[in-house]
């Protein structure tokens, strides 16, 4: 009978809803245990947080200060020793999983299966490829410990009602000093997380400014939206990196989207395609987000949005 | 430092719009243009301004795959590369068979730095960099979207969910590209031409790594599901209905 582990996300000291997400994916491998392991240098409240998920067998915490930073150098050798006992070790595909779990992946001698989709069977995966625009069925050659990374706007969260056991450890593994944490620049913000939020506003090169965004961020703030962005919003300097949404940003699934000003190039559409209702406002009518939107309004966004938020 | 290894690939080009076969065993690159993988081309952008800044004596690109791929390093040595190797290989590798190899060519070359892009835009994977490091036992810098190269140190700024972190990596380590990293320069004919001149080294694959043999296999592809057609509607009042209707505002 197999095992799961899956390697918690944390956002500070809080548990971040990714590792929720990894386990519903978990869930559906046919295995006997899914364990949680939270490697921090402060592990108690996520582990409080990651034992009360429903499904989950047990949370084993790694604390250490070496581990503040979350360095994939330093964690995952770690999670190599640990893992000898699983024969599937999962994290999420956020920044966080992709720099770490390859590297996990590797040091077992084993490939990964990125940003699963489906579980077709407990070796068996769908994936997307070439920006979405195509859906990979993966196998995993037997006898492979199977690494992946879950792509979390596929996977809802599982619920709570668990009741885990916490289990402090101490992996024997060697850490290396060649890789130091110096900072996180980080924009805080009251609004919703942008990677979580049930509805997002987003803006586009048409928004114009970093100013013109207010208008996006007023309509977002009347309700209750996270608030999220295209590459060229960002290149242009419009908003912080952290915002943008595409094929090389964040993968979103909010119930609503709303795209301001945004030209729908493939590697946006790529972050949105799982959103329950995409509205596009923009004043080219070829734009090509309008293929994909469920309601769609030709116009100025500098006269659209302002009523849009005042009407809401 | 003497010499920068860039990796890169041969993708099927960002702007082609894919379909996939309709026997379902992959997607048509018939006729379709092949380009230099877009991090990929900015990995080498950046090691061409080291260079260019003093920091580094030598830029190598290096690539894996069939003979085909000898123009995207055409292309990397017209945008200034030194040298360029394929590995030629007649099957596709996956991510940890490339690291592998790459790996093994680091022995050979002993580049300070090595430098790829942090994900092909074909297969999306964003795992070559890592595994490359893992296995060659040294830091990783992925996602970079600033790099400041000191004596025996690196400092990268990475583009992360939460915003913009910074770490330190001693050298020689691997890092991967991000979009803003820089902006590549565009290949002059002039450039081009020189570009025939410069060294181009063929090594077949099974004689650098043993093992390449792909453990996460591809079965079947399937186009993305459609979504419903949507509408279009003539005014503020009403998207605001259509929202209401839905239930996704008050």
């Amino acid at each position: 009978m197999s095992k799961v582990l899956v390697i918690a996300e944390l956002n500070g000291q809080q548990l971040n809803p990714s590792t929720a997400k990894c386990v519903a994916c978990a869930s559906q491998l046919s295995a006997a245990a899914i364990d949680v392991i939270i490697l921090s240098d402060q592990c108690g409240e996520a582990a409080s947080a990651a034992a009360a998920i429903a499904g989950v067998n047990r949370v084993l915490t790694a604390e250490s200060t070496a581990n503040k930073g979350s360095l994939a150098a330093v964690l995952a050798p770690q999670a190599v020793a640990v893992a000898a006992d699983y024969d599937y070790v999962l994290g999420p595909s956020t920044t966080f999983g992709k720099d770490l779990m390859p590297r996990i992946a590797a040091l077992l001698g084993v490939g990964q299966v990125s940003d699963i989709m489906t579980v077709e069977s407990p070796r068996s995966f769908t994936r997307p490829v070439y920006a979405g625009n195509a859906i990979l069925t993966v196998e995993v050659a037997d006898s492979k410990k199977i690494i992946a990374t879950v792509r979390t706007a596929s996977w809802k969260e599982a619920p709570a009602g668990g009741n885990a056991a916490i289990e402090s450890i101490s992996p024997t593994a060697e850490i290396p000093t060649h890789t130091r944490f110096v900072e996180l620049q980080s924009a805080t913000s009251e609004r919703p997380d942008l990677q979580s939020a049930k509805k997002v506003i987003s803006g586009g090169r048409g928004v114009g400014s970093a100013e013109n965004f207010d208008i996006v961020y007023k309509l977002a703030d009347k309700i209750g939206a996270g608030v999220g962005a295209s590459r060229a919003a960002v290149d242009a300097g419009y908003v912080a990196n952290d915002m943008q949404v595409g094929q090389t940003g964040k993968i979103i699934a909010p119930d609503l989207y709303v795209a301001i000003g945004i030209s729908g190039a493939i590697q946006h559409l790529t972050g949105i395609k799982d959103a329950g209702t995409i509205v596009a406002i923009n004043k080219d009518p070829e734009a090509p987000i309008f293929e994909i939107a469920d309601i769609g309004l030709v116009g100025d966004l500098f006269e659209i949005v302002p009523e849009l938020e005042q009407k809401l | 430092m003497n010499k920068i290894l860039v990796c890169i690939k041969r993708v099927v080009d960002y702007n082609v719009r894919i379909r996939v076969k309709p026997d379902a065993t992959g997607v048509v690159t018939d006729g379709v243009k092949m380009s230099i993988n877009p991090f990929d081309e900015i990995a080498l952008e950046e090691a061409l301004r080291l260079r260019e800044a003093g920091k580094a004596a030598e830029v190598v690109v290096a690539t894996i795959g069939s003979a085909d791929c000898q123009q995207q390093l055409r292309t990397g040595l017209a945008m200034g590369a030194d040298r360029a190797i394929l590995i030629e290989a007649d099957s596709e590798t996956d991510p940890l068979g490339a690291a592998r190899v790459f790996h093994a060519l680091i022995e050979k070359e002993n580049p300070e730095l090595v430098i790829l892009g942090k994900q092909a835009i074909d297969d999306d994977c964003n795992q070559t960099g890592q595994m490359l490091a893992a296995i060659w036992g040294r830091p990783q810098a992925t996602f970079a979207s600033k790099l400041e190269l000191n004596e025996s140190t690196a400092r990268v700024t990475r583009e992360v969910d939460a915003g913009l972190e910074t770490i330190e990596v001693d050298l020689p380590a691997v890092i991967t590209t991000d979009l803003r990293l820089n902006e590549p320069r565009y290949v002059k004919l002039p450039d081009i031409m020189k570009a025939k001149k410069k060294p181009l080294e063929t090594i077949a694959i099974a004689d650098l790594a043993g093992d390449t043999a792909a453990q996460v296999n591809a079965t079947s592809w399937a186009p993305p599901p459609k979504r419903e057609k949507g509408v279009l509607v003539d005014n503020v009042d009403a998207l605001v209905a259509a929202l209401k209707d839905k239930g996704l505002v008050a």
